[in-house]
């Protein structure tokens, strides 16, 4: 089982898109669930991520949070 | 105490400077430039701070970050500066914050000229920004008053969280006369919860904006705030008033030539008085009280279309005749005054 | 690696998709919890979109009149010199209506940071052209474009970098390229006003997709390929520094 690096606020989630253009590992996709403000959050795939940072330092919404 | 001579503009100054004013940001501007001319070098003195402005619209506005962060702050302006402060005035006013701000009337409308005038009444005492709101002001008749009202207009600001307008004019500006200068006072810039002042970890951060976006009962809140300076905050000066057949009400340099007036008109057997607000807004309607025997009242003004008057109609309340006695840019003479009274007089038959 | 967005930002609520407010507003949270500044930092906020920010963050904040955010955070730092102050307000109201109070800062080397957060339009009140709009782009004033005989286009630097002022500098919040060099950038000009070296501007080239009327991903790219041409990256005046 993939480690979770990446934990993800999907309520603050704007479907901006920016994450899943800039990942380097394609790891985050949209999910294709709405959240309350009706916005198609992201998600991460952990078999991809390696936890680089780079989705938690392009968010404008703080989305993320990398734990390892 | 002993007395000074000082002139009119430098007794603003310092009074604010012994009421404990430490900041000042403002614009050059005739008849009022004394102000800061005297500040650039008095501030430094009492380890304030003095900045000449680009504009009054940058004086206003840096005084609202001084006064938010718990200052006694202080501009002052004239005529075309004093509308460019209008909209800060506004947003002191929405946004619940003391400071005092200074017009030494000039007289005329645009450009107008430098010479004393009292054309800015209706400006003063209706909010001369935008919005729903107008400001308590002060309004000073000599050189002492200069001086004492300044402490005053602090005190009142910091008591409603307001803005406060202290209109003197340029005649009372350019006088020397003996003044009586109080103690200095030091004031606490933490002296206020709301002011900014940095947001310890887990407490709620402050926010200086429009109180109205944070308050749901805001319309009661106004309401209440406008109604307790009105109840409370009227002030005046009676002078013969018992027996006074005609009230010449006047602020500033016209009161004290008014004053000489009621003088030379009961020497003449003429019985008037004299009321004087030393508040423009609360308007004084109480002391109106005390004109029981009055048939008739004159403004006295230095501009063209007698804006007082209807202040003056209001506090009557329209049952005896408001006449206008104005002069433009040159003061008004006293013998005048009281031959005018006279004829009024004269005309209602005794 | 660990990375959490500072508590000092709560929310980045009712901005746009792809806004750059929020991509700014956490960039100055992470520095000031960085060093260790954030419950002595006092922001001074303009109105519109800026001023979202006062629910937003925990500093206590000002929100100013209309461009006259630059001379406010300068009488808070005169009344309290050892808190560290910004201002933070949008090209329109640094460049447009503010644009005297902006360079009379620079002039007197007044010491606090200045964020500009230019997106080349007025935002709030559905994207008007400013002095920033590029030449024949599309705004709500310029229905057939930004019409160049008439109106500039203001690269703010030229004007300011001859000044005494300690810091000057301009990034674009695009990409964990540009996001990176943003934060050094704003961590320089807090670091400029500890010192007490002056006036410290930084200017944030933000993505506005709404009034770009573009999706964000196009919006990021017209920052970083068209609005660079007319507002070029670094650092103009790094006193103490390398300029």
């Amino acid at each position: 089982m993939a480690e979770n690096k990446v934990l993800i606020n999907k309520e603050r989630c704007k479907s901006c898109g920016y994450c899943v253009a800039d990942c380097p590992r394609k790891a985050l996709s949209f999910s294709g669930s709405l959240n309350e403000k009706g916005y198609n959050y992201v998600q991460v795939d952990d078999a991809l991520c390696v936890g680089c940072g780079t989705c938690y330092r392009v968010c404008p919404d703080c989305v993320f949070e990398i734990v390892e | 105490m002993s007395k000074e001579l000082r002139k009119g503009n430098e007794a603003l100054a310092e009074g604010a400077i012994r009421a404990g004013c430490r900041f000042y940001s403002g614009y050059p501007i005739t008849p009022q430039t004394e102000v800061l001319e005297y500040l650039s070098w008095r501030m430094e003195q009492v380890g304030g701070t003095f900045v000449q402005t680009e504009s009054e619209l940058a004086g206003i506005n840096m005084l609202l970050g001084a006064a938010a962060a718990g200052a006694r702050a202080l501009t002052s302006s004239s005529g075309p500066g004093f509308s460019l402060n209008q909209e800060g005035i506004s947003y002191f006013a929405a946004d619940d914050i003391p400071a005092v701000i200074i017009d030494v009337m000039r007289i005329g409308t645009g450009l107008g000229d430098i010479a004393q005038g009292q054309g800015d009444y209706w400006q003063l005492t209706r909010g001369g920004g935008h919005g729903d709101y107008r400001t308590i002001i002060l309004a000073p008749d000599s050189v002492q008053e200069n001086f004492d009202m300044m402490a005053e207009a602090f005190d009142l600001a910091e008591k409603y969280r307001h803005p406060v307008l202290v209109a003197s004019d340029a005649a009372i500006g350019q006088m020397v006369e003996a003044v009586e200068l109080g103690e200095m006072h030091e004031h606490d810039i933490n002296a206020f919860d709301w002011s900014v002042k940095g947001c310890k970890k887990g407490a709620a951060p402050r926010k200086i904006q429009n109180i109205s976006y944070t308050r749901p009962d805001y319309e009661k809140f106004l309401t209440d705030k406008y109604a307790l300076m009105e109840q409370d905050e009227q002030r005046w000066e009676s002078y013969m008033l018992e027996d006074a057949e005609l009230v010449i009400v006047a602020y500033g340099i016209s009161a004290r030539i008014s004053r000489e007036a009621v003088d030379i008109a009961r020497e003449n057997g003429v019985k008037l008085g004299l009321l004087r607000p030393r508040t423009l807004w609360p308007f004084p309607v109480k002391a109106f009280a005390e004109c029981a025997a009055a048939k008739a009242f004159m403004t006295v003004e230095i501009n063209i279309l007698g804006q007082m008057r209807d202040d003056v109609r209001l506090a009557v309340g329209c049952d005896r005749p408001v006449e206008f006695f104005g002069t433009y840019f040159e003061l008004p003479e006293p013998e005048d005054i009281a031959a005018r009274a006279g004829a009024i007089l004269g005309k209602e038959g005794k | 690696m660990k990375l959490k967005a500072p508590e000092t930002i709560f929310s980045t609520e009712n901005f746009c998709p792809g806004c750059g407010h929020g991509l700014a507003s956490r960039l100055i949270g992470e520095v000031t919890e960085e060093m260790g500044i954030s419950e002595k930092t006092i922001a001074v906020v303009d109105v519109a979109c800026c001023s979202f920010h006062i629910d937003y963050w925990n500093y206590d904040t000002i929100m100013a009149a209309h461009g006259r955010d630059i001379p406010t955070a300068v009488g808070v730092k005169h009344v309290r010199p050892e808190n560290p102050v910004f201002a933070y307000l949008g090209d329109g109201a640094a460049y447009s209506i503010g644009i005297a109070e902006t360079i009379h800062a620079a002039l007197r080397n007044d010491n606090i940071c200045v964020f500009v957060i230019n997106n080349s339009v007025f935002g709030m009140t559905g994207g008007q052209m400013a002095p920033t709009t590029l030449p024949n782009q599309k705004t709500a004033t310029s229905p057939k474009g930004k019409d160049p005989a008439k109106y500039g286009t203001l690269n703010i630097m030229p004007m300011l970098e001859n000044l005494d002022v300690a810091y000057l500098a301009r990034g674009e919040l695009v990409g964990a390229k540009g996001m990176n060099q943003c934060k050094t950038m704003i961590r320089k000009a807090f670091e400029k006003q500890a010192a007490g070296m002056g006036f410290s501007m930084v200017e944030l080239l933000s993505p506005c997709p709404t009034n770009l009327y573009m999706t964000p991903l196009k919006a990021r790219e017209h920052v970083d390929q068209e609005m660079t041409k007319f507002f070029p990256l670094g650092e103009f005046v790094d006193k103490g520094g390398n300029k």
